[in-house]
């Protein structure tokens, strides 16, 4: 490269500035929400790409954390409402079995079997509901898993306590002392989950955009990782600590809601 | 709650026998004293899921030192004569897209990746032992800091970071594992954190101290001895994360490199060809599923046998 080009290309993204001043003229940027141009695909900034790709990620994740949560409930209920079943058992290893099998292989044995063998659904892309179904299932299936086993304990735990026995005793039916009383309380481990659980879809979202070929987030981060296109890794991370920041912020807040033993104060700041 | 049915034999007066009263039998133990962990090793023997855990991991760790040599290939050798061949006598799992025996990439990949495993869990109880003992037995301010340096980097989400570690440092099989460990000792430090401030005010803990021992032989000698049941658990259930993790670096891209093999390379690799040859996917799929298996049941096995208030 001339060398005037290389000092044209370096005055336009401040290279030749020192490195505290860049990095200070990058974090005011970012304050500002501006992640500045990406390094590899010229034209575009590191916002433009965020804006083009995150509603994908967005749709693709709360699809995943609804399935996760409806079913992991479901069958953590179903399995402590008949503990030491058959059912109990086949939930419990449908569990540990979705735990042991990484997203990434779950995602392609199922685009192999219901994409490509029986062809019930699109191999990939992104365009309807149905194309959404596959990498969902394949993202959500882990926390499922591990909600169904919290919710199976606590709930086990709920239903042993004394104002479950006081409510039956009083007559109530089944159907009222499980939904009422035990569900309620049972529940509170898997709201403290939301966070992990967020966590998990954003990263399982690496992977799983890749293979079903999604342009989402996190197909472009991985892309930005394997092109090292450094403003792009940089804008991308940013936006998901906020997003996480932002989100168990919420689940905090959620807490407070459905418990109210939980209080924001200047006590009580262990929790 | 019904009461149980009994069981009514036939007892008449013959069967029951007068026995003299004597000081000396009095005091004998009869039965051989259990300690904590012949109590756990007794619990855990009866879980029969627990126990195939352990079974499907000593073969896997036989087979990664042995299952080169019975193969008569080596995981690295390309023969373009015979590529993406299906299992066959010669090539027990077949062969892949260059020609490379899968059945011996198989266990060459099961000795990276248990490697990788095991070494990231082990480097993960060091740290976290030792940071969770120091913050949990000292407490107050040291406490403060050590556990707020360890919140800052547990807000982290924990691949995010892996990834990140993975671009800045030179790749290698080293690297994959200090990445790895950046983060992962923070859970450990945080369990024996909270045993060691349960225990840090118990009797042996003074009595020791009235005898002289100093702060670290308090540490390590007294109290994270007795703290081993949740490290233990920890630990098994750090490996197949840690192996997951492996997994999926290496089948970005970024995890181990080529010529090595590991379950997540020859998983990305077989995904490319899924179309044409699944069985590919199949053999380094399968054994990824099975060892995360077999860790998490040994795991699950440990907890109901070393935690005295899950047995139920």
């Amino acid at each position: 490269m001339p060398p005037e080009i290389e000092a044209q290309m370096n005055a336009k993204y401040g290279l030749d500035d020192p490195l505290h001043i860049q990095y200070f003229d990058y974090l005011k940027d970012v304050a500002q929400w501006d992640f500045g141009p990406s390094l590899k695909l010229t034209g575009q900034s590191v916002n433009d790409i965020i804006n083009r790709s995150f509603e994908y990620s967005l749709l693709l994740g709360l699809e995943s954390i609804f399935l996760a949560l409806a079913f992991g409930i479901l069958l953590g209920v179903i399995a402590a409402l008949r503990h030491n079943s058959g059912v109990d058992y086949t939930a419990m290893v449908i569990a540990v079995l979705g735990i042991s099998v990484p997203n990434f292989i779950l995602a392609a044995v199922l685009q192999y079997f219901f994409a490509m063998k029986l062809q019930l659904l699109p191999v990939a892309g992104f365009d309807s509901f149905a194309h959404t179904l596959l990498p969902a299932i394949a993202l959500a299936t882990t926390p499922m898993a591990f909600i169904a086993r919290l919710m199976r304990s606590s709930m086990l735990d709920v239903l042993s306590s004394d104002y479950i026995k006081t409510a039956k005793a009083k007559g109530l039916n089944e159907r009222v002392v499980t939904y009422r009383h035990a569900l309620r309380n049972a529940i509170m481990p898997v709201v403290s989950y939301l966070g992990p659980l967020v966590v998990a879809i954003l990263t399982g979202s690496f992977v799983i955009e890749e293979i079903f070929n999604i342009p989402g987030l996190g197909a472009e981060f991985v892309n930005s990782v394997t092109n090292r296109d450094y403003t792009v890794i940089m804008g991308t991370t940013v936006f998901f600590s906020a997003l996480l920041l932002v989100s168990i912020l919420l689940v905090d807040l959620l807490y407070t809601l459905i418990d109210p033993r939980i209080k924001f104060g200047k006590e009580g700041g262990k929790s | 709650m019904s009461q149980p049915e009994l069981n009514r034999a036939e007892i008449e007066q013959t069967d029951f026998e007068p026995l003299v009263r004597d000081e000396s039998d009095a005091e004998k133990i009869s039965g051989e004293s259990t300690s904590y962990w012949k109590d756990a090793w007794r619990r855990f023997k009866k879980n029969k899921l627990a126990l195939f855990g352990v079974g499907v991991i000593l073969f896997l760790a036989f087979m990664s030192f042995f299952g080169g040599p019975i193969s008569g290939y080596d995981y690295y050798t390309n023969n373009y004569a015979i590529t993406n061949q299906s299992p066959s006598a010669d090539h027990w799992f077949g062969t892949d897209n260059l020609g490379r025996d899968v059945f011996s990439r198989t266990w060459y990949g099961a000795k990276i990746s248990l490697f990788i495993g095991i070494m990231a869990a082990l480097i993960d109880v060091v740290i976290g032992v030792i940071w969770g003992a120091v913050a949990g037995y000292f407490g107050g301010k040291v406490d403060e800091y050590m556990m707020r340096i360890a919140d800052i980097l547990y807000s982290l989400p924990y691949l995010l970071v892996v990834i990140l570690l993975m671009v800045i440092l030179p790749q290698g099989l080293w690297t994959l594992i200090i990445a790895m460990t950046f983060t992962g000792w923070i859970n450990m430090a945080r369990i024996v954190r909270g045993q060691v401030m349960q225990l840090r005010n118990e009797e042996y803990v003074l009595a020791a101290r009235t005898l002289g021992a100093n702060s670290n032989r308090i540490m390590f000698r007294h109290l994270v001895p007795n703290t081993l049941g949740p490290i233990l658990v920890t630990l098994t259930l750090t490996i197949p994360n840690a192996i997951f993790t492996e997994a999926f670096l290496s089948y970005l891209g970024l995890g181990v490199q080529a010529p090595l093999a590991s379950w997540g390379t020859m998983t990305n690799d077989a995904i490319g060809a899924l179309q044409y040859y699944p069985y590919q996917l199949f053999f380094p799929a399968f054994f990824i599923c099975l060892t995360m298996l077999a860790f998490n049941v040994i795991g699950d096995g440990m907890r109901d046998a070393l935690d005295p208030k899950s047995r139920k």
